[in-house]
């Protein structure tokens, strides 16, 4: 046997994800305890984006359906841990259901409409959400503090476990994440996973197969928005504040544009693109205030040409080849990974 | 009823700056089935370019000239370079290639001008007319003026001219003009060229009023989708008959609806895109989408 061969077995290859698995797991385990407090910090925003992304990912990338407007359910989710913490006076944990709650029937209301809206349009109407967004939470300044915004107690780790604030958030950030990871590749492997996909490659054959579009692409929105609220939720838990001017149009679009970057149709493309989301501006900022602007844009261009699949795509690519037998051209779809999805 | 004299006349003029933003995105949709997210960044970058060259000394209307020639020339080349390698792709693709066009211009923005927000000279004089009653600004009355001479040529362009029939035709049939030997990709390419320069147009005309900034188009793009909605988004005449619709009741609504009031504006466009979408998908002068199977 060639290590290619005993690479392509399946069994190793079980063995091999799950040792990444654990490996993985353990760095992230082991990161708080060793990085500086503004790194940690920096890990928590991935995480949190990389919730996002992911939730954006299960509505476009592998339901098929666009939306420009999940700043939008990220608001509220986060309005809500503030709102609820700071007006009622609540624990932190406690708002979590009440926030994933929302956001799930707001995201079902949004995709009943959705319905009837295809491709351009759904994407105009969602543009349309994100931008309305911000002067709305303005406006009902009773509930939100208005363009003040509202200042809420960081949560803090109980005395005795002796951890620090950052390492605390980025540790409920980190069961979060895994939490949604887990669901969502679950969720993508289930039987609704599979109709997500149907619909999203052609609806008329899926409808004639049996799925149930309506059914599944507004489910299919609702735990999109859920995801994003999750997000909104750990977004305030870290900042501690909230206000209109962060959830702008730029925060749909972003979480689009890491989504494209990271790879559509792909689980752990979500944290790639999230990483780049983090990472990119703190890289590019010492350039100029637009230098992450600019190669955020190029990049989902030159993405659209070169790697539709991603970041997530491409490496599935070249791991492909790799394992592919030596000399025998590589086909264009050996995907070692079992990963659903593939090119959008 | 001055007061709502008043508040149709300044809706006219926000309305007219909709429509001409509205029409360039019609431009495109009718030529390539293509929604610009891009559209408002491009006209804030012309309402830049114009800003620049006055700043250099150029008077006003040389200067719009300039801008208009160089948006001409700058759409074509992005529908050449950005836009062409896509062309027939999913719809997914093309708007996020549209978004990347929209962070890249935006981002561009900031980089070559900052994102300090600047005043921009208006080139009609702040003096108010008095018909009877009636009071009209002479900058609201210049803007609808100006619009309309601009959607006056394009009609002339698309109606009277062959190279107006030559595009038409790309745009309704590309394999049948291909073979009577129509250069369709030059003429898609030439549809974005048009469109980008209405929609500078539409920014040179929105910059006095808004500031301009990187992010003045935002809301802008959204009033513009509204009435490109409302129209129908293949009807040029749609569009200008949704822009003036959208920009009246934005400000009849903005004045007479307290809920909604000088802050809430930006709902009334939300509202009529999924209203029209939900009840009448092709709009008012649209034609409705047909789909083989």
């Amino acid at each position: 046997m060639t290590w290619r061969e005993r690479l392509r077995d399946p069994t190793t290859q079980r063995w091999l994800r799950i040792a990444v698995f654990v490996a993985m797991l353990g760095i992230a385990l082991w990161a708080p305890f060793y990085f500086t407090p503004f790194r940690v910090f920096q890990f928590t925003r991935v995480l949190i984006f990389a919730i996002a992304v992911l939730g954006l990912g299960l509505l476009t990338g592998f339901n098929g359906q666009i939306s420009l407007g999940h700043g939008a359910f990220f608001a509220i989710g986060a309005y809500t841990a503030a709102a609820l913490m700071e007006k009622a006076g609540w624990p932190f944990l406690l708002v979590v259901p009440v926030a994933l709650l929302i956001t799930f029937a707001l995201g079902y209301g949004v995709g009943i409409p959705a319905l009837r809206l295809h491709g351009l349009y759904l994407a105009l109407v969602t543009l349309a959400l994100a931008v309305v967004t911000p002067p709305i939470l303005k406006r009902f300044s009773g509930i939100t503090g208005g363009a003040m915004g509202l200042n809420i107690d960081i949560p803090q780790a109980p005395a005795w476990t002796g951890l620090a604030e950052d390492q605390f958030l980025y540790l409920l950030a980190l069961v979060a994440a895994i939490a949604a990871f887990a669901l969502a590749r679950n969720l993508v492997d289930s039987r609704t996973g599979r109709a997500m996909i149907a619909i999203r490659e052609d609806e008329l054959a899926a409808e004639t197969m049996g799925v149930d579009l309506a059914r599944v692409k507004t489910l299919a929105f609702a735990w999109s928005a859920m995801y994003a609220g999750l997000a909104g939720v750990l977004f305030t838990w870290t900042i501690g504040f909230v206000s209109p001017e962060s959830f702008t149009i730029t925060l749909s679009i972003s979480i689009l544009a890491a989504l494209v970057v990271g790879g559509l149709g792909s689980i752990w493309g979500a944290l790639l693109g999230a990483a780049f989301l983090v990472y990119l501006p703190s890289v590019a900022d010492d350039l100029n205030q637009a230098a992450p602007g600019i190669a955020f844009g190029a990049l989902l261009i030159i993405a659209m040409y070169v790697f539709p699949g991603g970041i997530a795509g491409l490496a599935r690519r070249l791991w492909g080849r790799l394992l592919a037998p030596p000399r025998a051209p590589a086909p264009a779809t050996a995907g070692a990974s079992t990963e659903e999805g593939g090119e959008p | 009823m001055e007061l709502f004299i008043q508040q149709v006349i300044s809706g006219l003029a926000t309305g007219s700056i909709y429509a001409s933003l509205a029409v360039a995105l019609v431009l495109i949709y009718r030529s390539t089935d293509i929604v610009n997210f891009a559209q408002g960044e491009m006209a804030m970058f012309s309402a830049y370019v114009a800003w620049a060259l006055i700043g250099a000394g150029v008077p006003f209307w040389p200067a719009l000239l300039i801008t208009l020639v160089g948006s001409f020339i700058g759409g074509l080349l992005v529908e050449r370079v950005v836009i062409r390698p896509v062309e027939g792709r999913p719809e997914l693709t093309i708007v996020i290639v549209t978004i990347g066009l929209f962070i890249f211009f935006n981002a561009l923005a900031g980089w070559l001008w900052t994102y300090q927000v600047r005043g921009f000279p208006s080139p009609f004089p702040q003096r108010t007319l008095e018909l009877g009653p009636v009071r009209a600004g002479l900058p609201a009355l210049g803007i609808v003026a100006v619009v309309g001479i601009v959607v006056g040529l394009l009609f002339l362009l698309f109606q009277r001219t062959k190279l107006g029939l030559t595009m038409r035709a790309a745009a309704e049939n590309p394999e049948s003009s291909r073979l009577v030997g129509i250069r369709v990709g030059w003429m898609l390419a030439l549809g974005w060229g048009l469109a980008a320069t209405v929609g500078a147009v539409s920014g040179v005309l929105v910059a006095p009023i808004l500031f301009l900034s990187p992010n003045m188009m935002g809301a802008v793009l959204i009033f513009a989708f509204a009435a490109a909605t409302l129209g129908g988004f293949d009807s040029p005449v749609g569009a200008v008959v949704g822009g003036l619709i959208v920009g009246v009741s934005e400000n009849l609504a903005g004045t007479y609806v307290d809920v909604i009031g000088a802050d809430l504006k930006i709902v009334i466009p939300m509202a009529i895109i999924v209203g029209v979408l939900l009840v009448k998908p092709a709009g008012l002068f649209g034609s409705p989408a047909v789909e083989r199977v």
